[in-house]
């Protein structure tokens, strides 16, 4: 089934885009878990994030079985589960956020059964009054568009979907077919938090994407440092960074798992230096 | 939810993987490219009638089939009811049903090219099978298997050990079946281009439920030609119990066009399914959803998070079910009921007793509902349990509740 919705309005993700372009970088896209460790905290992280350099924020929806993620993103959503979040409550936290900030674009990322339990129909609905701009969620691939990817596009929700370098020339065509926003390129076969991507395979990998696309592409998995986002930003139009923010933020945490008072400052510290990294990289 | 009767109830899933509205192929991108290898090798590998003899043959000399169709003649004097028969897939090669599966499986792999196969565990049995199949054929084997089910399913990780494959307790989530399935496909992950994915039910992404049932349904093919060979007519009821739900569909889905054939598939009611998170009855219990691959019912709460469940059982300790039951709920074809860990106890107890035989916690949750279903029938009434597994992994589990016998 190929139906194709209307052309979508654009998105705070559109504008952000076309405005790093004139200013010749890339985006920094910073990964945080909604509710991780506790509601309060994540919310006065969320709201921290854009003055600390975050271009763009993914803002995950804990799940209790996340199988494309790696421990460190695990435990952050069992810690945010534990505190009591929801997918009411990490709606309501965007728009709290939304209060303060109009301009930086987010995207909720996770998996589809709590979305499905909220009912798309009502969660799109929901999240776009909230000031969500896009989607990401792991475990709904092209064939399965139906059940999320066109309701999102056509109550005006980006639809990003990842690439991996599984994903063939012959394949490529229908994993873009529906995505908009960014095209987010998965550096290595594995889970979050894995190993450091091959550099010059990132290089090569945007360029055959660039081949199929006009949508910015990000790229993530792997990315710990300022260096390593440098070297992924000198190619790619954005740098996604997740396991190493949740790793930071972990390390504040108290023997229960609960925040301290260095917490969101840790983390805040880390998207400063991540983003000048990113500041930092000649665009080939 | 009734929906409309097919003329057929045999013909699922459809390209896409779906039987009516569950199934389908819910995984990340990386996956799919697997997945649809899967796909197409499986296709090609069952019109193949070289595929088919090496597995016959597997099945003769390795496995022990065909497994015999015997009368449980003081079974059935003690219900006084229906006359009881026992498909007995505990003795087979491994001591369940789960090599049916498994040698499919493993010879796709090797037909595919894929030299390391991983697998996820929860009662052991599927591991042990998996590793004695990768044994056979020299694969590495690597068996995920929550940390809980390491400790109360011992006997099985010693026996995966001593076959050569690689335990390794999953220490996420909680601890189980599930968490060893994450485990399995973060691993898959992974190692996209070594590695063969072995699963032991009826359930994850398309083509798995279908693939798992075709290799599962020797049990029903079997059953039908040696009922017919003694009896002469069809049985009248078909009993299994349901995990994930491989050995049940086995059984069942040879039959399933056969209107005169009754159908109970029996979940796990653990503490009784009024105790919240304290069954694993994920189609009386449960909702759907979409875990692991495909949409089915699922034990979970009102925010769409997974609840772990619970059974005496570790191979019925699954929050979730495949989606061809999930189908045959709905469609009304099969009759999905429960059992409690203590009447599958009593039930354990007395098919010790009674027939010489030391079911598995897992079958005896299936025989506690025979035992309430055959009195109330008359007694040419033809009824098929499937045993689908030995007790010899449970003894101690058993004797730790019942204070060591």
């Amino acid at each position: 089934m190929t139906s194709h919705p209307a052309p979508l309005p654009r998105t705070r993700i559109d504008d952000i885009f076309a405005r790093l372009k004139t200013e010749g970088r890339a985006a920094l896209v910073t990964f945080v878990e909604a509710g991780d460790p506790d509601e309060a905290t994540s919310q006065a992280l969320l709201d921290a994030l854009p003055a600390a350099g975050a271009d763009i924020i993914e803002f995950g929806m804990p799940f209790t079985d996340p199988m494309a993620d790696g421990p460190v993103i695990q435990a952050a959503g069992l810690r945010a589960l534990h505190a009591g979040q929801t997918l009411r409550r990490t709606l309501a936290m965007v728009k709290a956020f939304r209060s303060t900030n109009d301009a930086t674009p987010l995207v909720l990322m996770g998996y589809f059964n709590p979305i499905y339990v909220y009912g798309v129909e009502a969660f799109v609905r929901d999240a776009r009054a909230a000031g969500v701009d896009g989607l990401i969620v792991v475990d709904l691939p092209p064939e399965e568009d139906d059940e999320l990817c066109l309701p999102a596009m056509a109550a005006g929700l980006n639809f990003i979907r990842l690439a991996t370098p599984t994903t063939d020339a012959a394949r490529l065509p229908k994993v873009l077919q529906n995505t908009s926003g960014f095209v987010y390129y998965v550096s290595i076969n594995g889970i979050t938090g894995a190993a450091e991507p091959d550099y010059s395979q990132v290089e090569h990998a945007v360029a055959r994407l660039r081949a199929h696309t006009d949508l910015p592409i990000c790229v993530g998995f792997g990315v710990r440092n300022a260096a390593a986002a440098r070297a992924i930003a000198t190619h790619a139009d954005g740098v996604v960074v997740g396991t190493a923010l949740i790793s930071a933020l972990a390390g504040t945490l108290d023997q229960q798992g609960h925040a301290t008072g260095t917490t969101r400052g840790k983390v805040v510290d880390l998207v400063q230096a991540l983003s000048q990294g990113v500041h930092a990289a000649q665009r080939g | 939810m009734q929906h409309n009767r097919p003329n057929s109830f045999r013909t699922g899933p459809d390209e896409r993987g779906h039987f009516g509205n569950f199934g389908g192929r819910f995984v990340a991108e990386t996956l799919m490219p697997l997945v649809l290898e899967l796909e197409a090798a499986y296709g090609a590998a069952r019109n193949d009638p070289a595929f088919k003899a090496e597995l016959q043959d597997l099945h003769k000399h390795y496995v022990g089939r065909p497994s015999p169709l015997y009368f449980a003649e003081r079974m059935t004097e003690h219900c006084g009811g229906a006359k009881i028969f026992f498909k007995r897939d505990e003795l087979n090669h491994t001591g369940a049903h789960k090599i049916n599966n498994v040698l499919g499986q493993i010879l796709l792999a090797r037909r595919m090219g894929k030299k390391r196969i991983i697998a996820e565990t929860g009662a052991g049995q599927h591991g042990v099978a998996t590793a004695t199949a990768c044994a056979r054929f020299g694969l590495e084997c690597i068996v995920y298997m929550g940390a809980v089910d390491v400790e109360r399913q011992k006997p099985n990780v010693f026996r995966m050990n001593m076959l050569g494959a690689r335990v390794v307790p999953v220490q996420s989530g909680s601890r189980t079946l599930k968490d060893a399935m994450n485990e399995a496909l973060r691993d898959w992950v992974t190692n996209v281009e070594t590695t063969f994915y072995c699963i032991g039910t009826a359930a994850g992404p398309h083509p798995y439920p279908a693939m798992v049932r075709d290799f599962q349904s020797i049990i029903g093919e079997e059953t039908k030609v040696q009922m017919l060979e003694r009896e002469g007519r069809l049985p009248d009821s078909l009993v299994a119990c349901i995990g994930g739900g491989s050995n049940a569909i086995g059984l069942f889905h040879p039959f399933l066009d056969d209107a005169s054939v009754k159908m109970y598939g029996v979940e796990a009611a653990g503490h009784g399914l009024d105790v919240h998170n304290g069954h694993a009855a994920s189609l009386v219990g449960g909702r759907p959803g979409v875990l692991h691959g495909n949409r089915t019912y699922l034990l979970m709460d009102d925010d769409g998070q997974i609840v772990e469940g619970h059974s005496i059982s570790a191979g019925l300790d699954y929050p979730g079910i495949g989606p061809e039951h999930a189908w045959l709920r709905d469609v009304g074809r099969v009759n999905y009921v429960s059992a409690t860990d203590k009447e599958a106890l009593a039930a354990f107890q007395l098919c010790c007793r009674l027939e010489g035989i030391i079911p598995a916690l897992e079958p005896s949750h299936a025989l506690a509902r025979v035992l309430d279903l055959a009195p109330t029938l008359p007694k040419d009434h033809l009824m098929v349990m499937n045993m689908c597994g030995r007790g010899d992994k449970d003894i101690f589990t058993v004797a730790d509740i019942l204070g060591g016998m």
